[in-house]
């Protein structure tokens, strides 16, 4: 049923073309097409590529924390649902199943890099050291944004689709122009940086992503663009959006594109530090596209079951990066029952962090609001700023209902 | 111990309702915070609710397959540890039923806390988004008036407008005579309502042109520029006696379409010698037929009236009595009647510049459909004053539709260049007999004005009857 495509648009495609197009477009459910895997889903390790040299130079406690970063980040994801369930969100963006997607990218990222999120990268966000808490605010509606990203170069969630990555293509050029202006002033250049586009097989069908490719490939930006190809944009199946694998795309605009497995936080994690470096060094765009699933719904206010079956959310179940990894870590031996003991534990300490913290967050103030007009004090706002304090203080219930609206 | 209610929250995004379809717990269970307790469906999704609270549930508050408002409680759970009435010592495990009863009467009469910690609040973030606001004012504390009025003396009377602001939209929230407001709602873009607003016209009373009988922008300018010319006008109109004479009368010069207007009937009334013809037709099979090709999908989007049959009717007629769709010309080697085997089909439109009459070239070609288009295309140009000067000429015979203004007939003049005009009176129900008995139906006349150096009195009448027989059965039309 996903499968099936529209097809009179095509008429005047050879048929021979469109066949060869459909049979690519087919097999990619097949998940194994052109795809970088490290750990199959036995949790079994594949040495003998370039990308797995580079995953077996992870120290045990680094393996180790990529594991903690996926299952803490599902536990908060828990709790952040059931919180909207309970009426004290009034939305959220469940990110179950795209965990090593996100830990295996966040973590691929230096300091320096500079990181452009859609509104479902809790994990990256957690790996760019954002206060997870923080995240709950837009979705409390009490910010339009949450948390300071100058201080984690995690910018803000951007809700419009594919708008970030215009954004993070012009920050890129950014770096460059930074970089040439250093070198002709003859001052130290700091560390090379790179940027991270995320977007997912939804936004790929944007107008913003190909103004994106365009300009990042002319002037060889040093730009990610990491495509989480979860499989649905709300009910719309990728195969729909893509008579092609999508990482296919790079090539018409003139860098490379790879595929790779989205459940596998090693191999994401080889393939974007690959990816990242080859940017910071000046050979310009890589596009990612991470192949995974979005296990849960597309909001909480959406019902998967409406558009997809039960049968392929459970295959999909078997694939789950999670499961997939814990088994790699106790046939390899670098965890124990203990370890993941204290995982649980960890993550229920952070759930139950956060739904404290959500519950006590402060309403907004129109007066906040005034205060944050302009950068600078201005006089003619802080005068209406003034007038509107006093006015909201002659209520006789002032107390009770100040910030309210 | 105290009680704790969990209002039915907006699982979706806007929700105002859903259907709790099964309880997971019940009266004396112990819950923690997440545990499953109820099983809804909204309008969007089949979803779980799960405890914001830990403590002993002590009564639902909602029934199954029923609809809940978003906001109503559903549940109240006692808060922090069960209550020691419920839970007993000896091995049993489950309550007793009166220590069950008991725990839910005290329950009831125990005040509902507003805060569950200092400085939570428990009370649901979107429980109530959906729903209006109760329209209540907040009181004001009394000495707060002259504190107010005292920093800015133009601070008071700033906000006084704002809180007036709601009062006068109260008109259009009262819910019955909205529906019937609806149903006889006359069709307009929004942009085109504001601008009917900002000027005050009602626009059921602007005559309406677009394409689905909707009132456009242009109809509305026109209809402005008419009514500001003529009813601002009025008051002042008459001038007292006590002034000059001559400065009693409005000079206007006769220039454009005025000027052209006058010259081209002049010509027509003195050169070509009229002569006028009338005829009744029971028009009741037309309406009939128009109201049946405004419901046919072929003819969707496409604006048909009476005019589109007539039209047709004429072309059909003046094929049958070519010598009508001729022209007069005089040569210096003598006069010569040019009988024309095409029909431009002159429509006489009333435009914001003047009388105009644009033709449809070669009308005899079209389709009835791609006639009521063309008549559709014809209007709209004119309307907006954008006929151009090759669309008026090469006419060989005009229709002047008299009947839209409610005229029931008149003499037309010929256009210069035709020999003959034919006026389409209103269409409205008279009593008419048929059969013997005297029955409503659906009357209009038809006048023709032809040039009697061309089209004798018999020839224009049978003209005339011809286009009559096919108003009174258009079904003749397949002939």
């Amino acid at each position: 049923m996903a499968g099936e495509l529209p097809t009179t648009e095509f008429d005047e495609i050879p048929d021979e073309l469109l066949d060869e197009l459909e049979a690519i477009a087919h097999n990619r459910t097949e998940g194994h097409v052109q795809m970088v895997q490290l750990v199959d889903e036995e949790g079994h390790f594949h040495n003998g590529t370039r990308f797995s040299e580079r995953a077996r130079r992870l120290s045990r406690d680094e393996l180790r924390g990529l594991y903690r970063d996926m299952a803490i980040i599902r536990r908060f994801d828990v709790e952040a649902t059931a919180l909207q369930r309970q009426g004290q969100l009034a939305l959220w963006p469940p990110g179950r199943g795209q965990e090593a997607a996100q830990i295996g990218s966040g973590r691929a990222t230096r300091p320096q890099d500079y990181i452009f999120p859609t509104y479902r990268e809790h994990g990256v966000a957690l790996t760019r050291g954002v206060e997870l808490g923080e995240l709950l605010r837009l979705f409390r509606g009490v910010s339009n944004g949450g948390w300071d990203p100058t201080e984690t170069n995690f910018h803000l969630y951007t809700l419009v689709l594919a708008a970030q990555v215009p954004h993070a293509v012009g920050y890129a050029m950014g770096i460059q122009r930074d970089a040439a202006r250093a070198k002709a002033t003859g001052q130290e250049p700091g560390d090379p940086a790179a940027v991270v586009a995320y977007f997912g097989d939804g936004a790929s069908s944007e107008g913003d992503i190909h103004e994106s490719m365009v300009f990042a490939a002319s002037f060889k930006a040093p730009v990610v663009f990491f495509c989480q190809n979860n499989q649905w944009a709300i009910s719309i199946p990728t195969q729909v959006q893509s008579r092609i694998p999508l990482h296919n795309r790079a090539k018409g605009y003139g860098f490379p594109g790879l595929r790779v497995d989205g459940n596998d936080v090693l191999a994401v994690k080889a393939v974007t530090e690959w990816a990242l470096e080859r940017a910071r060094s000046g050979k310009g765009p890589v596009l990612i596209e991470a192949y995974t699933y979005r296990q849960g719904a597309h909001t909480t206010a959406d019902d998967p079951t409406k558009y997809r079956l039960t049968e392929d959310e459970q295959a999909w179940l078997e694939k789950d990066p999670i499961a997939r990894f814990e088994k790699f870590l106790r046939a390899e031996g670098h965890a124990d029952d203990e370890f993941f003991a204290s995982v649980v534990d960890e993550g229920d300490a952070l759930a139950a962090k956060s739904r404290k913290e959500v519950l006590a967050f402060e309403p907004p103030t129109l007066a906040g609001e005034m205060a944050n007009v302009y950068a600078e004090a201005h006089p003619l706002v802080e005068e209406e700023r003034a007038w509107h304090l006093q006015y909201e203080a002659g209520f006789a219930d002032a107390e009770t209902q100040e910030g309210g609206h | 111990m105290s009680k704790q209610i969990f209002n039915l929250p907006d699982v979706g995004e806007g929700l105002t309702e859903a259907d709790i379809v099964s309880w997971k717990v019940k009266p004396g269970d112990t819950v923690a915070i997440n545990d499953v307790l109820c099983e809804i469906e909204t309008a969007k999704s089949l979803v779980e609710l799960p405890s914001p609270y830990e403590g002993t549930v002590l009564e639902l508050l909602a029934p199954e397959h029923e609809t809940i408002e978003v906001g109503s409680p559903i549940i109240a759970i006692g808060a922090g540890t069960p209550n020691p009435a419920g839970t007993t010592d000896d091995g049993g495990a489950t309550p007793s039923a009166p220590a069950a009863a008991d725990a839910v009467a005290e329950a009831v009469n125990a005040p509902v806390p507003q805060l569950q910690e200092p400085g939570v609040e428990i009370a649901p973030l979107v429980g109530s988004g959906p729903k209006a606001d109760a329209v209540k004012r907040r009181p004001r504390k009394q000495q707060a008036a002259p504190a107010a009025s005292a920093p800015a003396a133009s601070a008071p009377p700033k906000a006084a407008p704002a809180k007036a602001a709601p009062a006068p939209a109260s008109e259009e929230t009262v819910p019955a005579p909205a529906v019937a407001r609806l149903l006889t709602r006359v069709l307009a873009k929004p942009p085109v309502r504001r601008i009917a607003k900002e000027l005050g016209i009602n626009l059921a009373e602007v005559p309406a042109t677009g394409l689905r009988g909707e009132v456009t922008r242009a109809d509305l300018v026109s209809y402005q520029a008419q009514r500001e010319q003529e009813i601002a006008a009025a008051p002042t109109f008459w001038e007292g006696a006590k002034k000059p004479q001559d400065e009693r009368i409005e000079v206007i010069p006769v220039r454009g379409v005025r000027k052209a207007t006058a010259k081209a009937m002049v010509d027509s009334a003195f050169s070509a010698p009229h002569v006028s013809i009338f005829v009744d037709v029971d028009a009741s099979r037309t309406m009939e037929f128009v109201q049946r090709l405004k419901k046919s999908r072929d003819f969707e989007g496409i604006k048909v009236s009476p005019l589109l049959i007539l039209a047709k009717a004429v072309i059909w007629a003046a094929a049958r009595n070519p010598s009508v769709n001729s022209e007069w010309v005089s040569q210096t080697t003598g006069d010569e009647i040019h009988v024309k085997h095409f029909m431009n089909l002159g429509i006489a439109a009333a435009t914001p510049r003047g009388l105009l009459v644009p033709n449809i070239k070669n009308a005899q070609d079209l389709s009835l459909k791609e006639l009521a288009v063309a008549l559709n295309d014809l209007a709209t140009t004119a309307r907006a004053g954008k006929t151009k000067p090759a669309d008026m000429q090469g006419g060989t015979l005009t229709i002047t539709n008299i009947g839209a203004l409610g005229i029931d007939i008149g003499t037309p003049i010929i256009n210069p260049g035709e020999v003959a005009i034919v006026a389409f009176g209103t269409i409205k129900q008279k009593p008419w007999v048929v059969s013997g008995e005297v029955i409503p139906r659906w009357i209009t006349t038809l006048g023709g004005s032809f040039d009697h150096r061309v089209v004798d009195g018999d020839l224009s009448a049978r003209f005339m009857a011809d286009v009559a027989a096919i108003m009174e059965e258009p079904a003749l039309l397949l002939d």
